[in-house]
């Protein structure tokens, strides 16, 4: 009796419950694993991979903001030699699904960093990120270019059988459009969305707060965005989405579910309490049988406007 | 490393800009070790967002001290706490200093608020070593004495004790001491350890800096908080790496 059927199928992509942790915000797992058991949660998305390693901005790259923060880490990563070699190994440990992001400044190293990941086992599906906002060759043009983001798909899609997501950018005109287009070529789900620009001026030094003058802003400040793009996707096109932006609590992941998305990744919480995707997924799960929802899937898109 | 919901005993104010924190966290307090820190959430709602790292002050029995001054609104919120409020801990967190190993003299510079991580230090460090403590501050309001001892003052505006930095009084302190193994063990400002780190280098000297700077985890996940290595080539993470590195091991 009250059993919820917690899993989903995004896309193709199974997960035993819809928690996913956010890009950036788990490094490669372990120090995360410290705080929480992250064998329960449905997925964790690793930071995003380069081809070759990189140092990322120089500091300060984080500022606190009114219900947010802003961050321009720059992409800082191991690279995927050393990810395969120094990471997979307690990655492939664990129970839950890895979905590999990449980022890349060219077509072409986005193909070469899936084929050379395509072949490990452990990772389960890749996550495109088209639109990080902090590195300046490229990342944000491809997410603001329609035939980019079509293009990249269509390489990435041919390149593997696994499920390709793209991360979808907030700094658009119709976010709907670039979903369309993630469609048309092939891809399995898009996750939405990625940072807002944004910035902040110390009053006196009249300086930017982080380095790189400008970040993107995360954090419960942003979830009326991402429900509103969520939404925005959902009734323009038929394409799963992974929703972010902004959850804190079980009731944030609800309604970003109500709105349309069929799993969500949490991100800044992580950094405010590592544990919160368990606590979100209990909380998840009693909503459900409060409400006698059967299979969690049914809350997926079930707005009444 | 634990996140422990942790009763304030009580907020004392010490001086006109410092404020001493003494929490109930038998967890956290049974595997501290000196230099550590801890990073804390002032408040259960979304403001402030982030938790706030404050280095470990001291430790006693099932308790945890905190020194901090009112800074922004975290701290703002910490001094307001009364006996019963609670806070909640993650920690302890990042390297500590290293202490225990062959050296006469323990040499503590601190500047300002810096001196928040030395008491529990002092109290680590074997009878069997010296111990001074080189104090320093803009002006006398900005010195910070808790849980020090030997101490001697330098103010920039000479207030109090010696006119000038606390590193140019390092440089004087030193000469009574540099026949003797000694290590220092520093922590404040940037510019201050900037000075210092030039100093011990060219000198060859044994030194442990603490080195802050803003994170959101505490813990290595947001890679919020780098400071580049020595060499340049990679980055390190305060909170993690850090936040006490040997002086010659990053570069300021």
């Amino acid at each position: 009796m009250n059993k919820v059927d917690l899993s989903v199928n995004i896309g193709g992509l199974k997960l035993k419950n819809p928690v996913i942790l956010a890009s950036g915000t788990v490094g490669y797992g372990n120090e995360i694993a410290e705080f929480t058991d992250l064998n329960k949660l449905g997925g964790i998305v690793t930071k995003s991979l380069s081809l070759k390693p990189r140092k990322g901005n120089p500091p300060q790259r984080i500022v606190e903001t009114p219900s947010g923060m802003l961050n321009a880490i720059g992409l800082a990563n191991v690279g995927v030699e050393a990810f395969i070699k120094d990471k997979i190994p307690f990655l492939k440990n664990l129970d839950t699904t890895l979905i590999c992001n990449i980022a890349a400044s060219s077509v072409e190293e986005y193909v070469e960093c899936v084929h050379i990941l395509n072949d490990e086992e452990t990772i389960k599906a890749f996550e495109i990120n088209v639109s990080c906002p902090n590195v300046k060759e490229g990342g944000l043009e491809f997410g603001n270019d329609l035939n980019a983001v079509g293009r990249i798909t269509e390489k990435v899609r041919n390149a593997t059988k696994k499920p390709v997501i793209i991360k979808l950018s907030p700094n658009v005109s119709r976010i709907s459009d670039f979903a369309k287009v993630v469609k048309e070529n092939g891809g399995n789900a898009v996750s939405a969305i990625n940072t807002l620009v944004g910035t902040s001026f110390d009053i006196y030094t009249r300086k930017p707060k982080i380095k790189n003058v400008t970040g993107g802003l995360s954090g419960p400040a942003i979830k009326p965005v991402a429900l509103a793009k969520i939404l925005e996707i959902k009734r323009n096109t038929d394409i799963p989405i992974i929703g972010i932006g902004g959850i804190m609590i079980w009731k944030d992941a609800v309604e970003m579910m109500i709105v349309g998305a069929s799993a969500f990744q949490i991100g800044t919480v992580n950094f405010i309490n590592p544990n919160a995707g368990l606590e979100i997924l209990n909380g998840l799960n009693s909503f459900c049988i409060e409400n006698s929802i059967k299979n969690i899937s049914d809350i997926t898109g079930s707005f009444q406007i | 490393m634990y996140i422990e919901k942790a009763f304030v005993e009580s907020v004392e104010r010490l001086g006109e800009e410092t404020f001493l924190m003494k929490v109930f966290s038998p967890a956290i307090a049974y595997i501290s070790k000196p230099g550590q820190f801890c990073n804390i959430k002032v408040s259960e709602s979304n403001f402030p967002l982030l938790r706030r790292p404050f280095s470990i002050c001291n430790v006693d029995g099932d308790y945890v001290f905190f020194l901090f001054d009112i800074h922004g609104e975290g701290t703002k919120i910490l001094s307001s706490k009364k006996n019963g409020d609670t806070v909640e801990l993650l920690g302890p967190l990042g390297k500590g200093f290293m202490f225990d190993d062959d050296y006469e003299t323990a040499v503590i510079v601190a500047g300002g608020l810096g001196a928040a991580p030395f008491p529990f230090l002092i109290k680590n460090i074997s009878d069997e070593k010296n111990i001074i403590c080189l104090v320093g501050g803009r002006s006398q309001k900005q010195i910070v004495t808790h849980g020090l001892k030997n101490i001697a003052i330098a103010t920039d505006d000479g207030s109090e004790g010696f006119k000038g930095t606390v590193i140019d009084l390092l440089k004087e302190e030193i000469k009574n001491i540099h026949e003797k193994k000694f290590r220092i063990f520093a922590c404040g400002p940037n510019a201050m350890l900037k000075a210092l780190q030039k100093y011990s280098i060219e000198n060859n000297f044994d030194c442990q800096i603490s080195v802050e700077c803003a994170m959101a985890c505490g813990f290595g996940i947001c890679q919020g908080c780098p400071v580049d290595s020595a060499n340049g080539e990679s980055y390190l993470l305060v909170c993690k790496d850090g936040p006490v590195f040997n002086a010659n091991e990053v570069k300021l």
